[in-house]
């Protein structure tokens, strides 16, 4: 007798993660932040492993608790979040498209050069560190020379 | 002394290095001279704490009693501590923080890239994610101890007190004993006093470059990181951070 399988697809899997948004900037979702690793099958049970971005970040237990929510909304039965930290999270990881987003959004996305290519909102490159740390601790906080208006620098690390 | 023994006192040491600090540094939490400092100050206190959630619940782990992160953390009492005594005296002014940060970051970023080649592989997992922040930390550190070393006549005067008064509290991060020959010979931790060659050409030109004058004593306190003895002020910052959680035992968020 063949079992009928109802597992969703690991494809379909990062296509939900995809719309989970990250708790602090909700213009990117967690897929865009490069922290989700890895999704599997292990037998019956979805396994889903994450990064942590900063030791202390207190979005990460809201994180883990937003994807649960997400795949259980989609009938996810067993569900193992596993974390591991290493590699260790890295801004490399996010996407291009989370990248994009970011900008548009108004925060200035990581260059390896330590700064902000341009200011996010007139595009001017005469921009200034204010602060080495931001609103939360994945950003410092930055100030264009020319618009004058102050905006988020998402840290490269 | 067991090889476990002596593993779960370093956890311990690297784990209460990084709570008290933290708690320290988060005590500035809505106090900063400017906003920004505020902000860069709570940061680094969370990112400690961050942190010491790694090493205490491998510490926890290790100890195998089916204690957490945060039973060692709230139901220690002072002499269980195995902090150096730098990360406990009080935070005195702005300067005087910003100055035990740097030479707490300075030992603590060279400290990391040697456990970073830990023969324990969880041990060079947290060291590798640490390391990335505690980079960022020093870098700040280092630089706002120039730009007041180096800055008016008043800064200049508060940091060199500040690198008087803290100096003394420098050498115990170098001291070696029974646990650190354990951690040698298992290939775990670099021997303390094998950092502090580097340490002394860093903070010898950040100093330097901050216009400031390294005491030339080499007296140094000690007794946090054996846990002989600690200092008065630990008890104090206990029952601060403690309080939640001896008058409402197992209280959760």
């Amino acid at each position: 007798m063949s079992q009928v399988t109802t597992q969703p697809s690991i494809t379909q899997v990062w296509d939900w993660l995809d719309a989970v948004p990250d708790p602090e900037i909700p213009v990117i979702s967690l897929v865009d932040l490069g922290i989700i690793r890895d999704v599997a099958w292990e037998g019956e049970t979805l396994v889903v492993t994450v990064t942590p971005t900063y030791s202390g970040c207190p979005a990460t237990s809201v994180i883990a608790m937003d994807i649960e929510t997400a795949l259980r909304d989609r009938g996810i039965q067993a569900l193992k979040l596993k974390t591991q930290i290493s590699p260790a999270w890295t801004t490399d990881w996010l996407t291009e498209k989370g990248r994009t987003k970011l900008e548009d959004y108004g925060i200035a996305p990581p260059q390896p050069a330590g700064g902000p290519e341009k200011c996010p909102h007139c595009g001017s490159p005469h921009v200034t560190k204010v602060s080495q740390f931001g609103s939360t601790p994945c950003k410092a906080h930055w100030r264009c020379q020319d618009c004058l208006e102050p905006f988020d620098y998402f840290k490269c690390i | 002394m067991t090889r476990d023994d002596a593993f779960f006192q370093f956890l311990l040491r690297m784990g209460d290095n990084t709570l008290i600090l933290g708690h320290r540094v988060s005590e500035w939490c809505g106090h900063a001279p400017v906003l920004e400092e505020d902000i860069a100050l709570a940061n680094t206190a969370l990112d400690l704490i961050g942190q010491t959630q790694m090493w205490l619940g491998l510490a926890a782990e290790v100890q195998g009693d089916g204690k957490s992160a945060d039973d060692l953390a709230f139901l220690r009492d002072a002499w269980d501590f195995r902090n150096v005594l730098l990360c406990e005296v009080p935070n005195g002014d702005f300067g005087r923080t910003l100055m035990r940060q740097f030479l707490f970051d300075a030992w603590h970023s060279i400290q990391l890239g040697r456990l970073m080649k830990s023969s324990d592989e969880r041990v060079a997992a947290i060291a590798e994610k640490a390391s990335k922040e505690v980079a960022y930390h020093l870098e700040r550190s280092a630089d706002t101890v120039v730009g007041l070393g180096d800055g008016t006549e008043e800064s200049h005067r508060r940091m060199q007190e500040a690198l008087d008064y803290l100096w003394p509290y420098v050498g115990e991060m170098f001291q070696s004993d029974d646990v650190d020959a354990e951690m040698v010979k298992a290939g775990i931790a670099p021997d303390p006093a094998s950092l502090r060659e580097e340490y002394d050409v860093l903070v010898s030109r950040i100093l330097g470059d901050a216009t400031l004058t390294i005491p030339e004593s080499r007296f140094a306190h000690k007794g946090g990181r054996t846990g002989a003895m600690h200092t008065e002020h630990l008890g104090h910052l206990l029952t601060q951070m403690q309080w939640l959680q001896r008058a409402y035992p197992g209280a959760k968020w």
